[in-house]
């Protein structure tokens, strides 16, 4: 029998005497794809950087290809044949796609010149090799994400990789490209690498992953192939508790119109948009990447300039400049980029909670210290954040909490329309079904939440109606009954 | 019940969390002990040291540079730089002193004017300059450090053709009362930057604006999608900056009897530094005033220890250079151990 590609058996490991990993294994085959799968915490992100050696092991064994490995680095990882393509890449965007690849290993002609015509043509044979449409000779900052985790593939092929990681590599990828990314795995597949695959979306590892290993709180739960495992059994076992439903929907949709659109134009790519929402309804917005989803919620919240359109907000027409007016029309922004533009990562909890609310949390222009922290206590408990004081940096919760900062900055504003662009990206499945909840919520409440998604199941799990966009336009509308995966895809591609 | 927890793990569990603590307390207050220790070293080595005369002499010293590292902070936590506080510093010494000399040949006709007209106008000239820069940063998103040093330079230039390159002296006595006044054995420069200390402290942990100065430093995205006016602030804190500085500069008139061309220079450099030793994050967002102060304070004191036991001056810049990098050093290990 051949060797399996990698074995890896019993690795524990633990901070300061909390275990992080109390018993990582899994084995991966050759020419297969094998899915980790665990929520936030699990220990998957412990066990790949042991393995890629930037941590050590406490204890367990590791083997590549049958005989025992320690890797004190991931120089010495990488020579081994394993190589990494983290969540966050991170290109030199002023350079070629060729330069990229061979990076602090240019090939030289004489006097220390770099010898551009033959690691271009070296980068283009890798890049023709695999399948992917890129010019050796782009730059990187003229490529979507897409593009650049293939780069970050031919890269890793380039070192001869035999094993390449992959942690949550559709994060930032809307369906299309990801089945770009798919495709490219396929080819790694048919020539006999092996990929460990970790993503929260399970409807990607169903599509792509040939066996899995689920981790839950740092321990081993079970691992087996993907063809004799169901959604249900798995989400089962990530969670480790049975999950009846992985949405949570209890809304019903009003006859009321609560935000009506007609004929939006923006600077960014928005094109004579129009849809309403009611309500109690909870209507989703469905596109690829660049379709203009996002485009449509920085034109309402005031964040580029209007170029007409017109929106009523609850029976008033309503002209918004800034998002300070948008807060105070009772919108609510949760944006796509949660790091980027929806947290202070530096500021406390309590602060992150009290930003877009601070002129009713004092007397004047003098904060009061007692209500901001009643209000950042009301929403911690509500939305039940995971944290020590109100006063710790954010910047140290987890993902899933984190989004429950953000959820609950806007919460406090008291909003009547919610607008959450991507609002599950990047948390586990028990986040995600709060969030779900939260959304449920708030409709009932009587508000109206429009949510951007490129995950088709969270559309026709969450939806009451979609409108779909293409090229900065409405290209239709579904309602509840007519929403399917596939209708979805075919209106926004 | 607390006190059986804390004898209950022996004496092993209790030193390692006395030595935990201590470096929690390290950590936070590692400037200020850094103070302390500097203070109780030189109290030994130097007799003089701590005597009255010694102590108020330093915090002289502190108040000019302290003024203007306050107005720093505001700049630096909103991830800016003001280059342009020594230019300023001059220029508003010079307009000020201007107004409220009772030479002929260098005051305005019809002078000297009231001290508090004097101070009105060297305020607004400060502030007219960081209005300036803060147009160029917040509007036309110019880096902050090409604004403020254009402004460092045209504040110099505009300096020297405003008094003919000469200075001014015969300040009256009404005016030379904020450089050199007493209340209470208490020097007025003293008073002066405990009221600014205070009142920027105040804003920046108790009023709104002091919260949007943190988010716009933090985050501006996150801020501006919070509703945050992002761009008034960043223009405001260079208006804050510009008017410190004009009010440092009339102290420094006032303090040495005539406002000179020349004053000021490389002044921004030992504000940044006592910012930066204060533990403000230059990255923007983190930072206190208090930590300011610490910084302003152990620049004063090392500056007299080392006066007070001869050291030559030269050596003083190399020392203040080491400490200025050492301070970020250690900052910088705390934030990699978190």
């Amino acid at each position: 029998m051949q060797p399996k590609l990698l074995e890896v058996g019993g690795v524990t490991k633990s901070f300061g005497g909390v275990a992080a990993l109390s018993n990582g294994s899994f084995a991966l085959e050759r020419g297969s794809v094998h899915a980790l799968c665990g929520g936030n915490g699990a220990g998957k992100s412990t066990l790949l950087s042991i393995i890629m050696g930037i941590q050590a092991r406490d204890s367990g064994v590791i083997r590549r290809n049958g005989a025992e490995v320690n890797f004190r680095s991931p120089r010495e990882a990488l020579a081994a044949g394993i190589s990494i393509i983290e969540q966050e890449l991170s290109p030199v965007p002023a350079m070629s796609v060729a330069e990229n690849i061979f990076l602090g290993r240019e090939p030289l002609a004489g006097f220390g010149r770099i010898d551009f015509r033959s690691m271009n043509s070296m980068a283009q044979s890798l890049l023709d090799d695999l399948h992917f449409d890129i010019d050796a000779r782009t730059l990187m900052m003229n490529l979507n994400v897409a593009k650049l985790q293939l780069v970050e593939i031919a890269k890793a092929l380039s070192y001869d990789a035999e094993i390449i990681i992959m942690d949550e590599p559709t994060s930032a990828l809307g369906e299309a490209e990801a089945d770009q990314l798919f495709a490219a795995i396929r080819t790694l597949k048919r020539k006999g690498k092996g990929i460990i695959y970790v993503s929260h979306r399970l409807s990607e590892i169903f599509q792509i992953a040939d066996t899995f290993t689920v981790f839950r709180d740092g321990a081993f739960v079970d691992s087996g192939s993907m063809a004799n495992v169901s959604r249900e059994q798995l989400i089962q076992m990530i969670v480790g508790r049975p999950l009846r439903e992985e949405f949570v929907k209890t809304n019903t949709p009003g006859d009321e119109t609560l935000l009506s659109v007609r004929g939006l134009n923006s600077t960014n790519h928005v094109r004579d948009v129009s849809f309403e929402v009611r309500r109690g309804e909870i209507l989703a917005i469905f596109g690829l990447m660049g379709s203009g989803r996002s485009e449509i919620f920085e034109r309402l919240f005031g964040l580029v300039e209007d170029r007409g359109g017109e929106v009523v907000l609850d029976g008033r027409k309503i002209s918004v400049s800034s998002p300070a007016e948008a807060i105070r029309l009772g919108l609510a922004f949760v944006t796509e980029d949660r790091k980027g533009s929806g947290l202070v990562l530096s500021a406390s909890v309590r602060d992150n909670i009290c930003m877009a609310h601070l002129p009713f949390l004092g007397v004047g222009p003098v904060m009061s210290g007692r209500r901001e922290s009643q209000s950042a206590r009301e929403m911690i408990d509500r939305f039940r954040i995971k944290t020590a004081s109100d006063r710790l940096e954010v910047a140290g919760l987890s993902g899933g909490n984190q989004q429950k900062v953000v959820l609950g900055k806007w919460f406090l504003t008291a909003p009547k329309v919610l607008l959450l662009d991507e609002p599950t990206r990047g948390v586990d499945v028990g986040a995600k079904r709060e969030i779900y909840r939260v959304m449920s919520d708030f409709a009932s409440a009587g508000g109206a939440v429009i949510m951007i998604s490129s995950e088709t199941d969270e559309v026709v799990g969450m939806a009451d109606r979609a409108v779909v966009m293409r090229d900065g336009r409405v290209s239709g509308e579904l309602s509840r009954t007519d929403l399917s995966a596939d209708r979805l895809v075919h209106l926004a591609a | 019940m607390e006190a059986k927890q804390a004898v209950a793990p022996g004496t092993e569990g209790r030193g390692a969390g006395l030595k935990r603590r201590l470096a929690v307390y390290g950590q936070k207050y590692g400037i200020l002990v850094a103070l302390v220790l500097v203070c109780l070293v030189l109290a030994v080595v130097n007799e003089y040291f701590l005597t009255a005369r010694n102590i108020t002499n330093v915090l002289r010293q502190t108040s000019i540079n302290g003024i203007l590292a306050v107005g720093m902070t505001f700049v630096i936590l909103t991830r800016g730089i003001d280059l342009s506080v020594g230019s300023v510093v001059a220029l508003a010494g010079i307009v000020a002193a201007s107004l409220a000399t009772t030479s002929s040949t260098a005051g305005v006709a019809g002078g000297p004017y009231p001290a508090l007209l004097a101070i009105a106008a060297g305020l607004s000239v400060g502030m007219a300059c960081g209005a300036v820069s803060g147009i160029v940063v917040s509007r036309f998103a110019v880096p902050a450090f090409v604004a403020t040093l254009g402004m460092l330079s045209a504040a110099r230039g505009l300096t020297l053709l405003y008094g003919g390159g000469r200075p001014v002296p015969e300040l009256t006595p009404g005016f030379r009362v904020i450089g050199t006044g007493e209340v209470a054995g208490i020097p007025v420069l003293v008073i002066i930057f405990a009221v600014v200390f205070l009142i920027a402290w105040w804003v920046l942990s108790a009023t709104r604006f002091g919260r949007h100065v943190y988010a716009a430093g933090g985050n501006p995205h996150a801020a501006v999608v919070s509703g945050i006016n992002v761009r008034r602030i960043r223009f405001l804190v260079y208006v804050i900056s510009g008017g410190l500085a004009g009010l440092a500069g009339m102290m420094l008139a006032a303090r040495t009897g005539s406002a000179l061309p020349q004053a000021g220079i490389a002044y921004e450099l030992d504000a940044i530094a006592a910012v930066v030793i204060g533990g403000t994050s230059l990255a923007g967002g983190v930072g206190r005033v208090t930590g300011t102060l610490i910084g302003a304070l152990l620049i004063s004191v090392v500056n007299n220890g080392l006066d007070l036991m001869g050291v030559e001056s030269y050596y003083q810049q190399v020392i203040k250079g080491v400490l200025i990098v050492a301070a970020v050093m250690l900052d910088q290990a705390r934030h990699r151990r978190e």
